[in-house]
């Protein structure tokens, strides 16, 4: 498949969280991935620019967030840059933790990382956060095979 | 179109909230922060969300969902939860708040549980 490429520049309000999740569901699209496969990638888009808008860019609509999804074969990644001062993702409690379970924030980063393969941070020289998700996918058609083999080895097998 | 439509009934004494749409950050957790908050200060305090509608929420609106929960409790009231959808079921598991929420496949069974 042909290498494909994105680049998003959104200014830095939360309506814009709704621009990245419509531009990476259409990407994902013509990539081929799964249905399955998009909403989980959208949901990590989705939390990773809310972040980068809200506590990366403190919601300061002079600064940007720029969204880029690369496409090469099985393997979607999707970098979002902001221009905060950084953090250290692994100061951000569990939110699965009994003590936490009751707080009303803290769960995208739990959600990036469970939607996604890898999930990295980087603190870019010139100042800012990139956050560099990858994720391998089954295109729909894979999925649909993959179906159809688990369902045929089923019904070979001898009935206990 | 609006992000999240909410259209309330009363079922007894409890006030069912059908919601359509999406619960994420802005104007869908916003929709259902401020249905619970009117319905507290009205003195509604047995609330049932029916989620049927609701195919998408991110992290802003699960804790908009907890936020009510808590709300509500803190009120001496109850909420329960309806008709999830599959991905908000397993959202609901990963994230162990099912182990939080009553949630209920049918409006009988849940009505029923209300105290």
């Amino acid at each position: 498949m042909t290498e494909q490429t994105t680049r998003l520049v959104l200014p830095s309000h939360i309506e814009a969280v709704a621009d990245a999740a419509a531009a990476v569901a259409d990407f994902v699209k013509k990539c081929g991935v799964s249905d399955e496969g998009a909403f989980g990638i959208e949901m990590a888009v989705r939390e990773a620019v809310t972040n980068a808008m809200v506590h990366g860019n403190q919601e300061d609509e002079t600064k940007s967030v720029i969204v880029t999804f690369n496409c090469r074969g099985n393997e979607l990644e999707v970098e979002v840059a902001d221009q905060g001062t950084g953090f250290d993702p692994a100061e951000i409690p569990d939110p699965t933790d009994p003590a936490n379970l009751m707080k009303t924030s803290g769960r995208g980063i739990f959600l990036m990382r469970t939607f996604m393969d890898e999930v990295e941070w980087l603190a870019r020289p010139d100042g800012g956060t990139t956050v560099r998700m990858r994720k391998k996918f089954q295109s729909d058609n894979e999925e649909k095979l993959q179906s159809w083999q688990n369902s045929t080895s089923a019904s070979d097998k001898p009935a206990m | 179109m609006a992000e999240l439509n909410i259209r309330e009934r009363q079922a007894g004494d409890v006030t069912v909230l059908d919601m359509d749409g999406r619960i994420t950050i802005g104007e869908g957790s916003v929709a259902l922060r401020s249905a619970i908050r009117r319905l507290l200060e009205e003195g509604k305090k047995k609330i049932l969300l029916n989620l049927a509608g609701v195919g998408y929420i991110d992290s802003s609106g699960i804790g908009e969902l907890v936020s009510s929960y808590t709300a509500i409790n803190k009120d001496g009231g109850q909420l329960k939860l309806l008709s999830l959808t599959q991905k908000l079921r397993d959202l609901l598991t990963i994230t162990k708040l099912l182990t939080v929420f009553d949630a209920y496949d049918t409006e009988a069974e849940a009505l029923n549980n209300f105290k």
